[in-house]
């Protein structure tokens, strides 16, 4: 079987007055039909510059430096802007975070969804409509002849990312990447879109990239996870494998910081440090400066070594068997 | 809605009745206006005669409540000099000079629209930094200079354009409009542009800082993922954003365009308001600078008005029952 989208050693580079701005370092993984992947990491960790990159929306002066993405076989770096276009909201959608900036404010939510049906399918505006009222009534909206008429000021935010969900499943795309799209939501329509999205890829075979930096939605959620710093992937595998036994000292981090891990009324674990800035990074382990287990060994970057069949770390000290424990955490 | 208009109208009358008192009180100052109606020669019964068929002869504050009686029933009196209604010679005047503004107005915005936005979108080639600079220059020559530039290059040097008056002029309705045919449009093309050249400079600008913004906007980035082609996304998802701005900052310029077509129709000896005005003033005749005034101010009234109307047309958030 053909995977969804296979990615092999992509890099997205940014040019600036100060150097190269290596926002995607060396990023391979693949994705099967159905499947729900994962992609944790802090803001600046290259994750959403990933899921841009597959779509081919890097804005100027950014670019795919090198590497590989197929869609279905189909090679995405070199295809020509109007492929990718063909591609972009009919077989690879797309959902962002912040459902208060995703649908113009300007245009009603009809014009919306049905300028993206028409984009890709020659289908009069009347069947178009019928298929928006269908979609919309999917994911949860009640009477939607009637609020495809309104404008997008007049819903609520959650409703608003429902609508951003149903536009990108109008055309029942292959691959959906949504980047952090509950953030910005409370935490029970958090958890009605989670478990809609679930199901979806369960009963369409769609396969979805989740973009997020809380791993508590992935917990839930993905079938497999793969943990982003600093435009490399430092840990990927099966969510429970990784969530239990996280072998590189930045996804311990990561998991002991979420609150719940510790007993109530201390202090939640932080990780020492910020996120290195990304032009001219010294050689080495990109997370050494912040990791209490660095040594002179850490001055070479580790590779991408898989421990067990499937997880994999990017790291030269792994903390490998034992399980999580709150005295590790700490 | 309605509720809107009303207060907007009662704000106009405000305005109006503050601005007519200062006109009184300004022009009474300026000087007499019997020293220029009245000939030297005239004996001083026949200034006093002339003064008493004017009313000049009675104090300010009465001359002043007079002129608001009459007003209040549409009379704004005679005018000294041609001793016809002054709301008659303004209103005669007055579709020449907006034939003017609009045309002027729809130019700038025709021009300026697509160069701005193509300014914003492909801010960082060659032709986008002409086309700023060029708009530096557009509103930073003074608008008399230009005009007289251009009588110079198109009228004297290639004889293409005629240097200044209305020409042949078509009848819609019993208002002399020139547009309507290409020798009018000879007319019309060199006032328009000396007149419309800098707001073409300042929508130039607009459109392009409203462009950037918009430009990185998220929905205008998910209209994209969404596989929508280039020409839409610009041609409806940002060109309608900007479009916002751009009519309010139009609308409110049209305003003073009419106001201030003044200098342009003075260069061009276009018939239109501004240059009765002048006249108006150099010869001190009160009842046309004052009725002037009112009908600009009330214009200006409608024209804002009109702009909120459209702009909560363009912008669906904006609703004018909340607008305080």
């Amino acid at each position: 079987m053909v995977a969804t989208l296979q990615v092999e050693n992509l890099e997205t580079h940014f040019p600036s007055r100060d150097g190269i701005v290596r926002a995607v370092d060396g990023v391979s993984f693949a994705i099967e039909p159905g499947e729900i992947l994962g992609l944790v990491g802090e803001s600046g960790s290259g994750k959403s510059i990933t899921g841009f990159s597959i779509l081919g929306l890097i804005d100027p002066p950014g670019r795919i430096a090198n590497g590989s993405i197929k869609f279905k076989g189909e090679e995405l770096t070199t295809a020509s802007p109007e492929r990718l276009r063909q591609l972009r909201g009919a077989r690879i959608a797309m959902i962002f975070q912040d459902p208060m900036m995703t649908l113009n404010p300007v245009l009603r939510i009809d014009t919306q969804m049905i300028e993206t049906v028409q984009a890709h399918e020659k289908v009069s505006e009347a069947a178009a409509r019928v298929r928006c009222v269908e979609t919309l009534k999917a994911v949860g909206i009640a009477a939607p002849e009637d609020r495809l008429k309104s404008y997008p000021h007049q819903f609520s935010g959650g409703m608003r990312q429902r609508i951003a969900i149903a536009t990108a499943l109008l055309h029942k795309p292959d691959l959906i990447i949504a980047d952090e799209p509950t953030t910005a939501l409370d935490v029970t329509i958090q958890g009605q879109i989670l478990y809609e999205m679930r199901k979806l890829c369960r009963e369409t075979g769609t396969a979805l990239i989740w973009i997020t930096h809380d791993l508590s939605v992935v917990a839930g959620l993905a079938d497999r996870i793969m943990v982003m710093y600093a435009g490399k992937i430092v840990e990927t595998g099966k969510i429970a494998t990784v969530i239990e036994r996280p072998q590189h000292p930045y996804t311990r981090g990561l998991i002991g910081s979420v609150p719940g891990a510790m007993p109530r009324g201390k202090r939640l674990f932080q990780i020492p440090g910020m996120t290195p800035a990304l032009i001219n990074l010294p050689p080495g382990c990109r997370f050494k400066n912040r990791c209490a287990r660095a040594d002179a060994t850490c001055e070479a970057m580790p590779e991408l070594a898989e421990l067990q069949p499937g997880h994999g770390v990017r790291c030269h000290h792994p903390f490998g068997a034992e399980p999580l424990t709150l005295a590790e955490v700490r | 809605m309605l509720v809107f208009i009303i207060r907007r109208l009662m704000q106009a009358a405000l305005v109006v009745a503050v601005m007519s008192v200062l006109v009184f009180v300004g022009i009474y100052m300026i000087g007499d206006p019997l020293a220029i109606l009245v000939s030297p020669e005239a004996t001083e019964l026949d200034r006093e005669a002339i003064a008493r068929s004017l009313g000049l002869d009675r104090p300010m504050w009465e001359q002043y409540l007079a002129f608001v009686g009459s007003a209040l029933q549409g009379d704004f009196g005679k005018s000294f000099v041609f001793g016809q209604p002054a709301i008659g010679l303004i209103l005669e005047r007055m579709p020449a000079t907006l034939e003017l503004a609009l045309i002027a107005t729809i130019m700038s915005v025709l021009i300026g629209v697509p160069l701005g936005l193509y300014a914003g979108l492909r801010h960082e080639t060659v032709a986008a930094r002409a086309i700023m600079a060029g708009s530096v220059l557009g509103f930073s020559l003074p608008n008399f200079w230009v005009g007289l530039m251009l009588i110079m290059v198109f009228a004297v040097q290639l004889g293409w354009l005629p240097a200044s008056g209305r020409g042949p002029t078509v009848d819609v309705f019993g208002i002399q409009l020139s547009f309507l045919t290409l020798a009018g449009w000879k007319y019309l093309a060199l006032p328009a542009l000396t007149l419309g050249l800098s707001k073409c400079a300042l929508i130039v600008r607009l459109a392009r800082a409203t462009a950037r913004e918009v430009m990185l906007m998220d929905f205008v980035k998910f209209a994209r993922a969404k596989g929508l082609s280039e020409k839409r996304v610009i041609g409806v998802h940002i060109l309608k954003n900007i479009m916002v701005p751009i009519t309010t900052v139009t609308g409110l310029e049209l305003g003073t365009l009419i106001a201030f077509a003044v200098i342009t129709e003075t260069i061009f000896s276009w018939p239109g308001m501004g240059k009765l005005l002048i006249d108006s003033i150099v010869h001190l005749d009160r009842p046309v600078v004052v009725a002037y005034l009112i009908v600009v101010v009330l214009l200006l009234v409608l024209i804002s008005l009109i702009v909120d109307i459209l702009y909560s047309v363009l912008d669906p958030r904006v609703r004018l029952g909340d607008a305080k």
